[in-house]
């Protein structure tokens, strides 16, 4: 297959990096003290993606299942920390890493599993070229709908504790108290994939696809190609909300049906 | 009819407490003594260790939430989960029924929360858990915040359950309730029961 994509050389690069240069000179000059962190992100991007490029090479060269695995590992454990550390009231003890690092688990494996087994049908079934990006745009999306739903949760539970203790004290069962807040944290969740999948290709044009067109696929099936993906994302996503909000539900509370606020650090 | 042996949680020593039915105790002390952690434990609403009893069954023997409905905490600042006032009850007809003994008429139900006075909420939420005729009533300062009126009606109203067969456990600083609605009183200071008054 002989790629029609534009190959992008060092100076193409370099010649980008002046515009962050400019903004990093505009800052000086206006003295609004951004220069520096606007230089260091640069910097740490072009750090990290490079490692990254070095990392896929590597990976797509061995085609190995325990690597792969390794990557994957890593990959999910990065993403439960970010949704912890996107918690304002985090659970106490192991508990704030693992209701999101375990919702992250079930919910990326199991649709990219999914995906790679049945629609992608790579030889073998978990080639990283496939199975690395796939799973790297499922969890970015899973991990921020599981740290707004578990922000929710336990930013209205707090709050709304006096309601959720008489309905207790009343004699209802724990799911009935902490239904509505469930509900709303799961709604909250899931807002920022429901918008995304409203707005493609109206008013944004989703990376992905953007990406494999300036690679030179044909349009209709770059956007086969989003399609599935939103698919993925959006199933992921839900799954992966609906687990972690339940998760914390049971965690706020005990078998005894009593709220557990002791259970959240702070409290 | 209620039995508490050796009842205890951080905060509140072990507490030894009979409550027959028909009975009414007042449980005395100032803000922090222990009162509200002795009638939440009882609810089980907190961890707590020790025995607790209904007519011979003990409370582990029951689900939670059933215990909760015979043996029933009311807090002195009750929770509402809902934007108008009906929709805290599952059966507006029975509420509607107990409205006028608290001196509220159904008209209340249609109203939203947030323009309640404290009083009216009050007696509201006793009126939410009075409807449910519980066995054990564990109320948490049942007049604050009602003038004087109010609370001579809150109290015919707590009277008549008792006489009905409820046991009534409350919790007040103020001596005058105590006497005139208590059969007996127990002081509580720093988690302790200091023996009947």
């Amino acid at each position: 297959m002989t790629p029609n994509y534009i190959a992008l050389d060092v100076f193409d690069l370099a010649l980008a990096a002046l515009l962050i240069l400019l903004n990093g000179a505009l800052s000086v000059w206006l003295r609004l003290g951004l220069a520096r962190q606007f230089l260091i992100a640069a910097a740490r991007m072009c750090v990290q993606l490079g490692l990254m490029g070095l990392v896929l090479k590597t990976l797509f060269a061995l085609v190995s299942p325990w690597l792969t695995g390794l990557a994957v590992v890593i990959m999910i454990g990065f993403a439960g920390y970010e949704v912890m550390s996107r918690q304002e009231t985090r659970f106490r003890g192991l508990w704030a890493y693992g209701i999101g690092t375990t919702s992250v688990l079930f919910a990326g494996t199991l649709v990219t599993v999914f995906a790679l087994a049945t629609q992608i049908q790579a030889d073998p079934w978990y080639h990283p070229q496939y199975a690395i990006p796939l799973l790297g745009m499922i969890l970015g999306n899973t991990m921020t709908g599981i740290a707004i739903g578990l922000n929710t949760l336990t930013d209205l539970v707090r709050r709304e504790r006096a309601a959720i203790e008489t309905l207790l004290a009343l004699g209802e069962t724990r799911t009935v108290a902490f239904r509505p807040f469930v509900r709303t944290a799961a709604r909250n969740g899931l807002i920022p994939i429901v918008n995304a999948m409203s707005a493609a290709g109206i008013v944004s044009l989703p990376g992905m696809m953007t990406g494999q067109i300036l690679a030179g696929v044909e349009p209709m099936e770059a956007i086969k190609y989003q399609i599935l993906i939103m698919f993925l994302i959006g199933g992921g996503t839900g799954l992966g909300v609906i687990a972690a909000v339940h998760a914390g539900a049971l965690r706020l509370s005990d078998a005894r049906h009593r709220l557990r606020l002791d259970h959240l650090a702070g409290d | 009819m209620l039995e508490v042996r050796a009842l205890c949680r951080p905060g509140l020593a072990p507490v030894d407490l009979d409550l027959a039915a028909g009975e009414a105790l007042a449980l005395l002390g100032p803000s922090g003594s222990g009162k509200t952690l002795l009638l939440r434990a009882i609810a089980d609403l907190d961890p707590n260790q020790g025995r607790v009893s209904l007519n011979g069954s003990s409370r582990e023997s029951l689900p939670a939430p059933i215990w909760r409905r015979r043996v029933t905490y009311l807090a002195s600042e009750p929770g509402w989960w809902e934007a108008r006032a009906g929709a805290h009850f599952p059966d507006p007809a029975a509420a509607e029924a107990v409205l006028p003994s608290v001196g509220l008429t159904g008209e209340i139900l249609n109203r939203p929360i947030a323009e309640l006075s404290t009083g009216e909420r009050h007696r509201l939420a006793l009126v939410r858990t009075l409807v449910q005729t519980p066995e054990v009533l564990l109320l948490d300062e049942p007049t604050s915040g009602l003038d004087q009126d109010t609370t001579r009606q809150v109290e015919a109203v707590l009277r008549a359950r008792v006489a009905d067969g409820a046991a009534l456990l409350f919790s007040t600083h103020d001596e005058a309730l105590a006497e005139r609605l208590g059969d007996r009183a127990i002081r509580v200071r720093k988690g302790k029961l200091e023996g009947d008054r």
